[in-house]
């Protein structure tokens, strides 16, 4: 890590304990009573799995393999090559995945900006989700940050409140479906965090140059804080070690600055139809204080609405003349290239606003070339020759 | 008459812009939030630290404060809580930044409850912050995706750069040439099962969350309940 005035005040903290009354409860001894009371069925880990250190010092178990992929609706929608990373990582490493259909969206997006839904639906979507996981065998795996976070608030509500069980077993009921709640909750970053030293292994690039700054995501760290991981290597335990563990293994210039813990300024409801608060904030509060404080060539961050706030923001910016112009991408596109995913057919930075170019020539990715090899594809599907690319057209 | 009350946050009703209304009314609709099974846990008092505030984006860039949030639903003010269920509360980012209370409370939460109340109850200012948000409603309560790639038009997003025409002119072209077979999609993030929707419709109309926007868009409320009931009637399922 480059020494900034931030590192060296948190390299005078080595030893930092968090205090006791600010612990929050394990909520394992309420879902295993639960379960013990045949209230509801608790899908298990297993098979091979990773603990990690969460902020209160509880373990977590991370399955490594058979994860069923609850994917995210930005992701999927506006960024593709997030999801694409993910999935083509998990094909690199050798473990085996579900890509479901039968997943809906967490519906929390709309609901953080519209509340145009209730509890008891939200937490019947939730619950719908993992019943059609538990079925599969496969075990979720939550791609989006506001996914995470609301279904870790769904899982304390359902817990904690025996009327809302019921009034949710009923529709479940309606569907044919029971009540399931995973042993963890897992974010796909968790999982690149437990299995960081194997990416480290797989590098094709060395990145030891290339300078980062990260974007922890709200509904990872602060919606029920005590699952998210924090590790005394990274940041002395002080900050959530999410994707900065990863890039911290992987050798690469992890750098710090001043507005770490502030928000994207997504809003849910702001970044659809009041985005000038979106990107006033965006920029004003995060990508210029990262320029000015720690020059990165990079942003990373690990949910769909920071990669869409800070990247998109960025153009109406520029026309203002403000200090920005930073690529900002997801952990897994970062590690992904470093694996030596193609940029355009699996990493899909076309969709991408910010400037990455400059990024991938630092790298020693060579765009120009990977953007003809894409183009070459592209002119085949238009012949007609083949109707789409697959996971074979894109490791050729 | 005085502008004001004697407290400096609050407004007279035909200040706030927002009509007269009946203070049993009132009474009713912060009743509405305070019952709710959430609120005890959202709330623990306030030490006026100002920490949430410190933390909060919305505060530095609307007159916004969750600060205020925690104090008036303190007090049960309710003449504070709905005006602040009027204005404040749709300018909240929800991020939940405000955790970070030394107390434990959850302004964003209380918030959260306060616009399902504003919602449910058809109020100006839930009606006033989703104009223009009715075809996201639309969306995601028919799909269940919530954004498709397809809204990626350059004149909805002239703000996020000539990339966004890119997408657009060769959408589904590129949308064919990603690897997963779930993303060969335009209208939709992903492929979604038909039975998967149809349990989706299920617990939209059980649980009645469709009928929350009823007071906010009557029209796609209308559309939505004729596509759901009449998808569930072709599966035999009563609700």
């Amino acid at each position: 890590m480059s020494e900034t005035a931030v590192s060296v005040i948190l390299s005078k903290k080595k030893q930092f304990d968090r205090e006791p009354d600010r612990r929050s409860a394990d909520f394992h001894d309420k879902l295993f009573q639960l379960e013990a009371e045949g209230e509801l069925v608790v899908q298990r880990i297993s098979g091979d799995y990773v603990e990690v250190p969460t902020k209160y010092g509880i373990a977590k178990k991370i399955q490594k393999a058979n994860l069923w992929h609850h994917k995210s609706c930005g992701q999927c929608g506006h960024i593709p090559g997030y999801s694409t990373s993910i999935f083509w990582i998990m094909r690199k490493l050798g473990y085996g995945y579900h890509d479901p259909e039968d997943q809906t969206s967490c519906t929390a997006w709309n609901y953080y900006a519209s509340a145009t839904s209730n509890q008891a639906a939200q937490a019947a979507v939730a619950l719908r989700n993992f019943a059609a996981a538990y079925e599969t065998g496969y075990f979720p795996l939550i791609h989006c940050g506001t996914s995470y976070g609301h279904y870790k608030e769904v899982r304390s509500e359902l817990l904690h409140d025996g009327a809302l069980r019921e009034q949710v077993r009923k529709v479940l009921a309606k569907l044919g479906k029971e009540m399931v709640i995973p042993e963890e909750i897992v974010h796909y970053s968790e999982w690149l965090y437990a299995v960081r030293e194997e990416i480290r292994s797989r590098m094709v690039y060395d990145f030891s140059n290339i300078a980062v700054t990260v974007h922890p995501a709200c509904h990872y760290y602060k919606l029920v804080e005590g699952d998210a991981i924090f590790d005394p290597d990274v940041y002395h335990g002080q900050r959530t070690a999410a994707v900065s563990g990863l890039v911290q293994s992987m050798g690469a210039d992890l750098r710090s600055y001043s507005t770490f813990f502030d928000c994207c300024g997504f809003g849910f409801r702001h970044i659809l139809v009041q985005r000038d608060f979106t990107r006033s904030f965006s920029t004003l509060r995060k990508i210029e204080v990262m320029k000015a404080e720690a020059d990165p060539d990079v942003v990373l961050t690990h949910d769909t609405g920071c990669v869409t706030a800070l990247d998109k923001s960025q153009f109406a910016a520029r026309a203002h003349e403000r200090n920005v112009g930073i690529p900002v991408l997801s952990e897994a596109q970062f590690a992904a290239l470093a694996m030596g995913a193609h940029p355009f057919k699996v990493c899909q930075l076309h969709w991408h606003s910010t400037n990455y170019r400059p990024l991938l020539e630092k790298m020693g990715i060579d765009w120009r070339e990977a953007w003809k090899e894409f183009e070459v594809d592209a002119k085949r599907l238009e012949r007609g020759e083949q109707e789409f690319l697959t996971w074979a057209d894109v490791d050729a | 008459m005085p502008a004001a009350t004697l407290d400096p946050y609050r407004k007279r009703d035909s200040v706030a812009g927002h009509g007269e209304f009946p203070l049993e009314v009132k009474q009713r609709l912060i009743g509405m939030v305070m019952e709710d099974p959430r609120f005890p846990e959202y709330l623990y008092g306030c030490y006026e630290c100002g920490i949430c505030v410190a933390a909060c984006p919305s505060a530095r860039f609307y007159d916004f404060s969750p600060r205020r949030i925690a104090q008036a639903a303190s007090r049960r003010d309710v003449e504070l809580m709905f005006q602040q269920m009027q204005e404040d509360i749709w300018e909240c980012s929800q991020c939940f930044s405000c955790l970070r209370c030394p107390r434990g409370n959850n302004p964003g939460g209380i918030i959260t409850v306060m616009r399902e109340v504003a919602v449910k109850e058809g109020l100006h200012s839930a009606r006033e912050a989703l104009a223009g948000y009715s075809r996201i409603i639309y969306k995601i309560m028919s799909t269940g995706t919530q954004v498709s790639p397809d809204m990626l038009q350059p004149d909805a997003f002239p703000d996020w750069g000539p990339e966004v025409k890119d997408v657009s002119e060769n959408l589904d072209l590129w949308r064919r040439m990603l690897p997963p077979e779930t993303l060969h999609t335009t209208t939709t993030g992903w492929k979604v099962a038909d039975r998967t929707l149809v349990e989706l419709y299920v617990i939209w109309l059980e649980t009645g969350a469709l009928d929350m926007i009823a007071q906010v868009d009557r029209g796609i409320h209308m559309i939505l309940e004729e596509l759901m009931e009449e998808r569930l009637e072709e599966e035999g399922i009563e609700v």
